[in-house]
């Protein structure tokens, strides 16, 4: 199969911290990819140079064959991406969120209004269209989110943390919308998350980082078969080992504060 | 273009949106014009300069802008912090684009503000002397609009969080205003206030204005506009490159 993302070398250091050390794989098209580690380890530091928001300090990036450091709107018409915190415009309402983007990304007019709807229904936010974001529960937030990351048609979803403080209901729903997008358009799906369990349900391949390095990857079945355990969880903690880790970068201090945001 | 007229939209729409944001920029510029206006009136009129309302008005017309534009560009930081931002950053638009967008829609709020104080001002006994010069006055109000949305937004870049902002409003926006001729006749001032006034570009915006409405200008027209010409254009052309370098 192809690879939709192919990563050699990356590496990101602020000042003193190494936040991405080297790190090298790749993510097939079509596929749920799921990229795990503990809080500090690098993930949304690695998303950030995926996504063009921020440079590498060295290594390189091919993402649906363009390289973000240098073919930047090639590569950012390519994906979709839902961050961990929210980034939807709370004073306008749900329509102009997805219409705004959808013009932004260059979506034709007619097709922008048959796409927000369609989306909109499926992410059961339709009847609500005309409030303003504000309004908005947590969750709600989140399926518009999702749906804005989908509008454009990308070849690759990035999604952070994509059910981190959702209720169990709202979890699955969004589970399920990223499998049928999945299987319907073939967007291919690249993840982070903090449940395993979820993770190891949806995904097709798995990579562990820690401490700014790929330390395992394959799928759910090998890595439990490679650290002898029954679970992705302990899989996982066999691999990073189980003391807490201190957010060491800047980064992840503001993004805490910003989740308190939401509601 | 079209993500110049986008963020152009969601400017404007989000203005009249906020109906507590209109009137509240309102309160500054309306104080000082009935404090100041009447207050100050009798003295001026004393020393044989005529109406201080006549003075004034084009002054705070300018101030009303100045606040309104330097917050539309500040709102950047506002975007940074509830996440807005990393949405326009990914979006397959060259960034300069993006702030070019926010920019018009900052000043063309900015200018709707000015045209709300303007009108406002002939309840307090403003008088047009030169209707004529109209068009040219808005060109005015458009150059101050533009300049301090971009100054707005370049600061706003570069800042991580509003922890700057109060270091802002006291050493930039209101040196800028006191120290720009809206208040007072920029002739016999001390020779320091004068240079500092000469390298504020919002005193020529407010002479242009001055000029066009009452009809007596300080530096001359054909100044005032080459200066807040070039002058708009250089701090859209830095705040084009400090947007485009954001990394959050």
């Amino acid at each position: 199969m192809e690879n939709i993302i192919e990563i050699k070398n990356l590496t990101k250091k602020f000042k003193e911290i190494t936040a991405v050390d080297g790190i090298s794989f790749n993510v097939k098209k079509g596929e749920i990819f799921a990229f795990l580690g503990p809080n500090g380890a690098g993930k949304t530091t690695t998303i950030k140079m995926l996504t063009t928001l921020a440079t590498p300090t060295s290594g390189t990036i091919l993402i649906n064959g363009y390289d973000p450091t240098k073919q930047q709107n090639e590569a950012r018409a390519s994906f979709g991406i839902v961050f961990q915190d929210p980034s939807l415009d709370d004073d306008l309402t749900a329509y102009e969120n997805l219409d705004m983007h959808g013009m932004l990304y260059k979506v034709k007019a007619k097709d922008r209004k048959e796409r927000i709807e369609q989306l909109l229904r499926y992410v059961e936010l339709w009847d609500r269209r005309k409030d303003l974001v504000k309004h908005f529960s947590g969750g709600m937030k989140r399926r518009l989110e999702i749906a804005r990351g989908f509008l454009h048609h990308p070849k690759v979803l990035f999604l952070d943390e994509p059910t981190i403080g959702l209720d169990p209901q709202t979890r699955n729903h969004i589970w399920e919308y990223l499998k049928k997008m999945n299987t319907e358009e073939g967007t291919t799906v690249f993840l982070t998350t903090h449940y395993m369990e979820e993770a190891d349900k949806v995904c097709n391949r798995i990579a562990v980082i820690d401490h700014g390095k790929i330390i395992a990857q394959g799928t759910s079945e090998e890595l439990k078969a490679s650290t002898n355990t029954n679970s992705l969880e302990d899989a996982f903690l066999a691999l990073t080992g189980s003391e807490i880790r201190e957010e060491t970068v800047k980064n992840q201090a503001m993004s805490g504060r910003a989740r308190a945001w939401r509601r | 273009m079209i993500a110049i007229y986008t963020l152009w939209v969601r400017e404007v729409k989000k203005y009249f949106r906020s109906k507590s944001r209109i009137i509240g920029s309102l309160g500054q510029p309306l104080l000082f014009l009935v404090a100041l206006g009447f207050g100050l009136g009798p003295v001026f009129k004393a020393a044989g300069r005529g109406d201080y309302i006549q003075f004034l008005v084009p002054g705070i017309i300018s101030m009303s802008i100045l606040f309104l534009a330097i917050f539309s560009g500040i709102s950047v930081i506002w975007d940074r912090q509830f996440g807005f931002l990393k949405e326009t950053l990914v979006a397959p638009v060259p960034r300069w684009q993006i702030m070019i967008g926010r920019t018009l829609g900052g000043a063309t709020v900015a200018i709707l503000q000015g045209f709300v104080v303007f009108g406002i001002s002939f309840l307090a006994g403003f008088r047009v002397v030169n209707f004529a010069g109209l068009p040219i006055t808005f060109v005015f109000m458009a150059f101050i609009a533009l300049i301090f949305t971009a100054l707005g937004t370049a600061i706003a870049s570069v800042l991580e969080d509003m922890h700057g902002f109060q270091l802002i409003m006291n050493f930039l926006v209101m040196p800028t205003f006191f120290l720009s001729g809206a208040l007072f006749p920029l002739t016999n001032l001390p020779k320091i206030l004068n240079a500092i006034v000469r390298v504020n570009p919002l005193s020529y915006g407010v002479d242009g204005i001055r000029a066009t409405l009452d009809g007596a200008s300080q530096f001359g027209l054909m100044a005032d506009f080459w200066v807040l010409f070039g002058v708009t254009a250089i701090l859209i052309a830095i705040g084009s490159y400090v947007f485009s370098k954001i990394q959050v």
